[in-house]
């Protein structure tokens, strides 16, 4: 019986994922809720995942920042006719690659060791944050989860 | 069973037709881009051709090399407008859709059967504005604020404008400053070429050497098209001189989102027109969060599970996910409540930009329009 549950249990432990939604009340930029989702209750601390969010709301803001610099990429590239982007990228694309580095360095320090995966929100096309979590159930699980690699999608 | 790599853009839902292994992105239907170059292109080598030379000698030399520049200008503008990314919304994965469907779900609560669930709406505040965020049935997203399905190439698309068929593309966040920069630089070019004919037939009437019967011809048909041009093209720029101003878009506009009848002001106005031109014109280019040129594996055996067959051609991408109708999650239960939103899903919540044009409004930026032209300035916008 303990056999047929524990195949049971395993072929129930799909890879279920939770979903942080945007933000849009500040209007169009990019911006995540910092609501804490409650599927992730025992899985991590709530001022971690907070911290996360905040911080990648804050790369955004950058990003999309209107002011000096984004004026005179503007001016630039129209005075080029735009042809300056093959040669250079813009700073949004500079943040991005900067976010997802983020991203990868959370994944390593905080989020693999709670067996959870943190997804690159422009792979979601910006719309959503997502963790994936691996529910292996066996009993004497440790909280590492050892199969992670095939976990994610 | 033979897994090859394939781009993502083979295997992208939609109807948008993809060159250059998927650097270059357009609408379906592309005789009126063509038609557009021709039209430039063949006015402005008339030009070059015939009176170019005449007004370089008599006049300056810097005529035609500034009128080559601006044409190079609007060439690089359209094509630039033409085959980029609008800003696509890619669509929702089928754990999000499953995610979203489930959320629907907890939030309708029971619904007595025989009886039509609620609309999918999501209210959000912004800016002490109420909107209205809409659920997309194809998509099966909830599409942000200012984001809309165009039919014609069957995508969501972010901020969106107009699709337009003189580019071959659909007009939004992405694109919209480029399109914006066309039809200015479009309109100082007809403006430009148009004086300078004028210039040219006025010294050819008084003339002291006298011209050939053909070249006047040709001379007349310049100015001819740069006439009926100008006053389209003009109008369109100054119409969307207006839009940016008021930080609106073209959907908006015909909407009549922000019209005030409800009391509803825009929420996304600066209420200076200075940081709206700032805020469309100069704000950071997006980049495209639609993968084309990724690779992904795929399968080229047919398997049984599969819902429906995959087409592997690259001129037909269909994905699987515009085949199903609900998200159906593979395992235990399958949700009773999709079998709703397999009926809602016919419906389509976005106006096909082909539809009957409203009645003509003269942008109060623009040069004085009568009701016609500003008529020929709507129908130029569709």
């Amino acid at each position: 019986v303990f056999h047929n549950l524990q195949e049971l249990r395993h072929s129930a432990s799909l890879v279920t994922k939770v979903f942080v939604q945007r933000d849009y009340s500040e209007g169009t930029v990019c911006r995540f809720q910092t609501k804490f989702p409650s599927e992730l209750d025992n899985r991590i601390e709530r001022t971690l995942l907070e911290e996360t969010v905040k911080t990648l709301n804050s790369y955004y803001v950058e990003a999309e920042k209107i002011g000096g610099q984004s004026y005179l990429e503007g001016c630039l590239a129209c005075a080029t006719a735009y042809i300056v982007f093959l040669c250079m990228e813009t700073r949004y694309e500079k943040m991005l690659k900067k976010i997802s580095g983020y991203v990868q360095e959370q994944n390593e320090k905080i989020y693999a060791p709670r067996g959870l995966l943190l997804t690159d929100p422009v792979e979601r096309g910006m719309r959503v944050v997502s963790f994936s979590e691996c529910s292996f159930t066996f009993p004497h699980v440790s909280s590492s989860c050892p199969h992670l690699r095939e976990c994610v999608q | 069973m033979i897994t090859r790599k394939v781009r993502k853009w083979e295997k992208l839902p939609g109807k948008n037709t993809f060159c250059c292994d998927g650097r270059v992105m357009m609408a379906r239907q592309k005789g009126v881009f063509y038609l557009t170059l021709f039209l430039i292109v063949g006015t402005c080598s008339l030009f070059f051709a015939f009176e170019c030379p005449y007004l370089a000698v008599h006049l300056s030399p810097a005529i035609p090399v500034f009128a080559a520049l601006l044409f190079l200008f609007v060439i690089a503008m359209l094509l630039r407008t033409s085959f980029s990314d609008p800003g696509v919304l890619p669509r929702a994965l089928p754990e999000e859709a499953t995610f979203i469907e489930m959320e629907i779900e907890a939030a309708n609560g029971n619904v007595p059967t025989g009886q039509r669930p609620p609309p999918r709406i999501r209210n959000v505040q912004i800016n002490n504005q109420i909107v209205k965020l809409k659920y997309c049935y194809t998509c099966k997203i909830f599409r942000p604020p200012r984001a809309s399905h165009c039919s014609i190439c069957d995508n969501c698309v972010d901020r969106f404008d107009h699709h337009c068929p003189w580019v071959g593309n659909c007009v939004g966040k992405r694109n919209y400053r480029f399109f914006y920069m066309f039809t200015l630089s479009l309109s100082l070019l007809t403006i430009y070429i148009f004086t300078f004919d004028i210039i040219h037939v006025v010294m050819r009437k008084y003339p002291v050497s006298h011209l050939s019967n053909q070249k006047e011809q040709t001379c007349r048909r310049i100015v001819l098209v740069c006439f009926f041009t100008l006053w389209s093209v003009v109008g369109l720029t100054g119409f969307h001189t207006y839009l940016i101003s008021l930080n609106q878009t073209t959907n908006e506009d015909i909407k009549g989102s922000w019209s005030g009848k409800n009391r509803v002001q825009n929420p996304y106005s600066h209420k200076n027109i200075i940081k709206n031109c700032c805020e469309v014109l100069c704000g950071p280019v997006y980049p495209s969060v639609l993968d084309r040129r990724g690779l992904m594996q795929e399968d080229s055996s047919v398997s049984a599970t599969s819902a429906a067959p995959s087409s592997f051609s690259s001129s037909n991408p269909v994905s699987q996910t515009t085949k199903t109708t609900a998200p159906l999650i593979p395992n235990e239960h399958t949700p009773d409540d999709a079998k709703p939103s397999i009926a809602a899903s016919a419906e389509t919540s976005a106006p096909p930009k082909d539809e009957v044009p409203p009645a003509p409004k003269v942008p109060p930026l623009a040069s004085p329009e009568t009701d016609a032209e500003a008529s020929i300035v709507k129908d130029k916008a569709h």
